[in-house]
């Protein structure tokens, strides 16, 4: 009864308009809900966080501080940038090179090294925690960014290779004859006209693999036992159990935005390339 | 001193098909030249080869006198157009044009003054800086010719430029294209699948079957001469009529009737030795509608009634279709002919059918019977088996 | 025509050179092909490669890092411990619950939030945007803020829903937040793979289809359905072989207490709690056969067309 006052007065366009908006306001708050949560708890005071309340009542940079304050959390963030980086830097280099084997050349195991790299990315990474634990002790790559770079790499790679080759097959290759045509050498061809296409799928693909090492937890918590290689997901993990922190919600909810934050704002700004990058390597063909 | 030599050349894959097979050609520096056929008849290939972009099996190639085999593509000095007018997506319309003088290492004074003078003659100084996304289709083919003529190349290749254009523009840039070509007296090479194209474009017309020559020659030789059911068949736009018919006597009997041989026809049915079955052609223009036709004309022609099936009135001329009794011709050739340009009747009905082209003042309507009258002249008869034109009379 | 038969002799000598050129063209895009896959494929097999091989090594023996010196080969012992033990098998059925629960959810969510982001005719880039929140998100992060929901003393959620109990505490409630966290962060894939497959499914004929008779209701049944399937497949393949694995949510949310433990969590806790080596890698073999299981089904019965399969396009 009370919803039809309005209703009348609406025209249908109106109506379906306020449809969609809240249609739409449901995804958000869907979305967004557990980020505010957490970005709301590292911001309360050791007395107000089990008050329950979504906003604070009282805003503090306490947590923040007492992070930045240990080299526990500093420690790991530098591990998790640098470890993050080479990995992506090294994956995208052999993916981009192996990816445009598979979408421009024609050779025997080919379709081969397209099957092992699906293979990889459905491969269960547990199943390598076990090995690979008792041989990087073996190797001394235990506990050491190779250590963790390594799996990421190879973890990486098959994603990469995806996204990639899908990337390569959308370039129009006559435009290499039409240079050739125009009186480029190979490499002349390469460098003015295939590599400027290539680029954007390139950094697409760096960003994924980027996010995909961000964002693992299982390899960071078995391949490191000490602050030399541990990530900030792990190191977070050992907050809670950390004598030093005597209620360890609050810092650890403001590592998790500080971890989060410069993701969230990459992701949202290169929207439209990581939806294409994410959908095309699955969907097409 | 630009003419392209094609002197046995052939193109095999590794899979042993062979996509072109010892093709003759010899291009003179300045002329017009269209290879044309369905698709798959290696025209393209034909083309990339003298590109340089696909290799050559056999055979040589020689432009302005030099063996171009194994040159690579840059250094053939020829410019080519493509179907999707390949365009660099991130350069401007400028840097399209301006990319093989920059990788020619011609200086910048020169090049912006190439470029402006080429923008000009296409009528794209407006549009210099934008890029290739935000032109329409008639702009981006501009651009891709543009880009071909700023180096004064030796020759242009053509892979059907027009072919993505809508109909009414195909037109028109088919006359500039024409235009062009006269304008700056460059060999050029251009394939279409489109027989109009060919006709209206080339000095000279290559027609190409599955990777063989079929007949070069002008366009007008080709469409009075055709050297076999395929060319006549796949040259003239409606298609050629196709019927069966037995010579017997000094008589071709057939399902338009008995129709007299003229002397020149029997005389050449000699000389070819020609079989008792034959496919008799006659083009639909070829036809009138007898009451139209004057009275002496009309005694010396074949008159053929029959109830009209469809009317197509086109304001210049009718389109009378009739179906014919009796099988329709049976060919290798015609069938891919058929299955090429798509003409559903040529393959599925059994019965044959027949089209005229009457002049507009014909009172012919659908569904009446009209007479229809042609110069017995005019007919062309094949060997059915191996397509072979019994009555050219080229040479 | 009369080319069929071209003197053998006069074409013999332009033709053979023609012919190895060729040939060295192709060879040297075999040779440029391997030599560009070689460094991923050897880093992809030497660090999976190699260590499942191992595993499998390890599995046979008895290893135990606490008792180093007790190390002997033990034939299939290992697997008759795990396979008879009823942690294992708890640990596998929750984490078939759970695969299959959030996978079905996810689907459904999934499907939803696709058709909104591809026919929202207002906020489109909004609700594009705020979706891909939950996928930039690290894991543990999202399970963090889940933990403190519903944890008794700090979390709004527990407060509303369960304002007695600790819901994190008891088997099902947690194993529902279990699931609630894996769907919540894994929708929006969901939701793009099948949002790229929607894309592909022509508006003509939906318009069609209306034309046709047919209900919004059943144009989604009758023609987006069936034309979205191969995308549908792939995603749940996808998307079931990765639940499969969960371990992170599991790790913050239960630690696999009362129960909870999921099978990476189980061979985890053996494996670096325990330290003992044999059984660990027992179970890392166990659950790589149980992922083949899972994506033979799909491939086979469903057949789902694994991406990167189908014939590569040629230039």
């Amino acid at each position: 009864m009370v919803l039809e006052v309005p209703d009348r007065r609406m025209s249908p366009e109106a109506r379906r308009r306020a449809k969609w908006w809240f249609v739409n306001a449901v995804v958000v708050v869907y979305a967004l809900l557990p980020v505010l949560w957490i970005v709301s708890l590292s911001f309360k005071t050791k007395e107000t966080i089990t008050d329950g309340r979504l906003l604070p009542r009282e805003w503090t940079l306490e947590n923040y501080r007492a992070i930045f304050g240990t080299s526990d959390f500093v420690r790991a963030l530098v591990n998790s940038v640098g470890i993050a980086l080479i990995s992506t830097t090294i994956a995208v280099v052999l993916g981009t090179m192996a990816a445009y084997a598979i979408a421009r050349l024609d050779f025997p195991g080919k379709r081969a090294l397209v099957g092992v790299s699906l293979l990889i990315a459905m491969f269960p990474q547990v199943s390598l925690v076990s090995p690979l634990f008792e041989m990087e002790r073996g190797l001394g790559l235990f506990d050491t960014w190779p250590g963790l770079i390594l799996p990421y790499i190879t973890f990486a790679l098959p994603l990469a290779i995806y996204t990639l080759s899908a990337f390569f097959r959308e370039i129009p290759w006559e435009l290499e004859k039409a240079a050739k045509m125009d009186g480029a050498t190979p490499a002349q061809a390469f460098l003015k006209v295939i590599a400027p296409l290539a680029a954007p799928g390139v950094f697409t693909t760096a960003i994924l693999v980027f996010i995909f090492c961000w964002n693992d937890f299982l390899f960071a918590l078995s391949l490191t036992s000490t602050e030399r290689s541990r990530t900030v997901p792990a190191a977070m993990s050992f907050f809670s159990g950390s004598s030093q922190f005597e209620d360890p919600t609050g810092t650890t909810c403001a590592a998790a935005v500080v971890i989060s934050v410069p993701i969230i704002v990459f992701v949202l700004f290169f929207q439209r390339r990581i939806v294409a990058g994410l959908t095309s390597g699955a969907v097409k063909g | 001193m630009a003419e392209i030599v094609l002197d046995k050349v052939s193109k095999r894959y590794p899979d042993g098909a062979v996509a072109v097979r010892d093709v003759d050609v010899e291009i003179a520096d300045g002329e017009f030249v269209i290879l044309v056929g369905p698709s798959g008849c290696g025209k393209s290939t034909t083309l990339n080869m003298i590109a340089g972009l696909e290799d050559i099996t056999s055979g040589e190639l020689r432009i302005g006198g030099q063996r171009m085999n194994e040159r690579a593509p840059k250094d053939r000095d020829i410019a080519m157009v493509f179907q999707s007018y390949a365009l660099y997506p991130h350069m401007t319309v400028r840097e399209n044009m301006a990319f093989p003088l920059r990788l020619a290492k011609v200086d910048k004074e020169t090049v912006r003054r190439k470029v402006e003078e080429a923008a000009r003659v296409l009528d794209l100084t407006q549009h210099l800086d934008r890029r290739p996304a935000n032109l329409s289709g008639g702009q981006r083919q501009r651009v891709a010719m543009g880009r071909a003529i700023v180096r004064n190349p030796k020759a242009f290749l053509m892979d059907e430029p027009l072919s993505n254009l809508d109909a009414k523009l195909r037109v028109q840039m088919r006359t500039e294209v024409s235009r062009l070509q006269k304008k700056l007296g460059t060999t050029t090479v251009y394939v279409t699948h489109d027989q109009t194209e060919a006709m209206t474009l080339g000095d000279r017309v290559v027609v190409m079957r599955a990777g063989v020559v079929q007949q070069v020659g002008s366009p007008q030789f080709l469409y009075d001469h055709p050297a076999n059911l395929f060319v006549a068949g796949f040259i003239g736009s409606p298609s050629m009529n196709f019927v069966p018919a037995g010579v017997e006597e000094g008589v071709l009997r057939g399902p338009l009737g008995d129709i007299p041989l003229t002397d020149r026809v029997r005389r050449l049915l000699t000389e070819a030795k020609a079989p008792r079955e034959v496919i008799m052609g006659v083009r639909p223009e070829h036809f009138e509608d007898a009451a139209l036709v004057e009275e002496h004309a009309r005694a010396a022609g074949v008159v053929h009634r029959a109830q009209v099936d469809v009317l197509e009135s086109m304001g210049s001329d009718k389109y009378a279709y009739f179906s014919l009794g009796g099988e329709r011709a049976r060919s290798a050739e015609l069938e891919e002919l058929a299955a090429d340009v798509g003409i559903a009747d040529l393959s599925s009905s059994g019965a044959g059918s027949l089209v005229t082209r009457l002049s507009a003042a014909s009172g012919a309507r659908e569904g009446e019977p009209v007479e229809v009258w042609f110069d017995p002249d005019k007919v062309q008869l094949f060997d059915p088996s191996s397509g072979r034109n019994l009555t050219y009379s080229g040479d | 025509m009369s080319a069929t038969a071209p003197p053998a002799m006069a074409n013999e000598a332009t033709k053979r050179p023609g012919r190895r050129a060729l040939s060295e063209g192709k060879r040297a895009e075999r040779r440029l092909g391997w030599l560009l896959c070689a460094p991923a494929a050897i880093v992809m097999v030497a660090v999976t490669g190699w260590p499942i091989l191992y595993s499998v090594w390890l599995s046979l023996q008895r290893y135990d890092l606490r008792f180093p010196n007790q190390r002997e080969f033990v034939g299939l012992a290992n697997y008759a411990t795990v396979l008879t033990n009823s942690y294992w098998w708890q640990a596998f059925g929750v984490t078939s619950l759970i695969t299959v629960l959030s996978v079905v959810i996810e689907l459904v969510l999934g499907m939803a939030l696709a058709l909104v982001m591809h026919w929202a005719f207002v906020g489109r880039g909004l609700v594009r945007t705020v979706t891909l929140v939950p996928y930039g998100i690290v894991t543990v992060v999202a399970a963090f803020s889940w933990r403190y929901a519903w944890s008794q003393d700090v979390g709004y959620l527990a407060r509303l829903f369960s304002p007695e109990g600790a819901p994190l505490t008891e088997r099902a409630s947690a194993l529902a937040i279990i699931v609630l966290a894996e769907v919540w962060k894994t929708t929006p894939f969901m939701a793009l793979l099948l949002m790229a497959g929607l894309a592909l499914v022509p508006s003509e004929l939906l318009r069609a289809a209306a034309m046709d008779g047919a209900s919004a209701w059943q144009r989604f049944t009758k023609v987006i359905v069936p034309v979205m399937r191969p995308a549908i497949l792939v995603a749940l393949l996808f998307r079931t072989l990765d639940a499969f694995r969960i371990f992170d949510n599991v790790f913050v949310l239960t630690a696999g207490s009362q129960g909870t433990s999921s099978v990476s969590m189980l061979t985890f806790n053996n494996l670096i709690r325990g330290l003992n080596l044999g059984i660990g890698a027992t179970m890392s073999v166990l659950i790589f056969l149980a992922v083949a299981a899972i994506a033979f089904v799909f491939v086979k019965v469903f057949g789902t067309a694994a991406p990167g399969s189908e014939k590569e396009g040629r230039r």
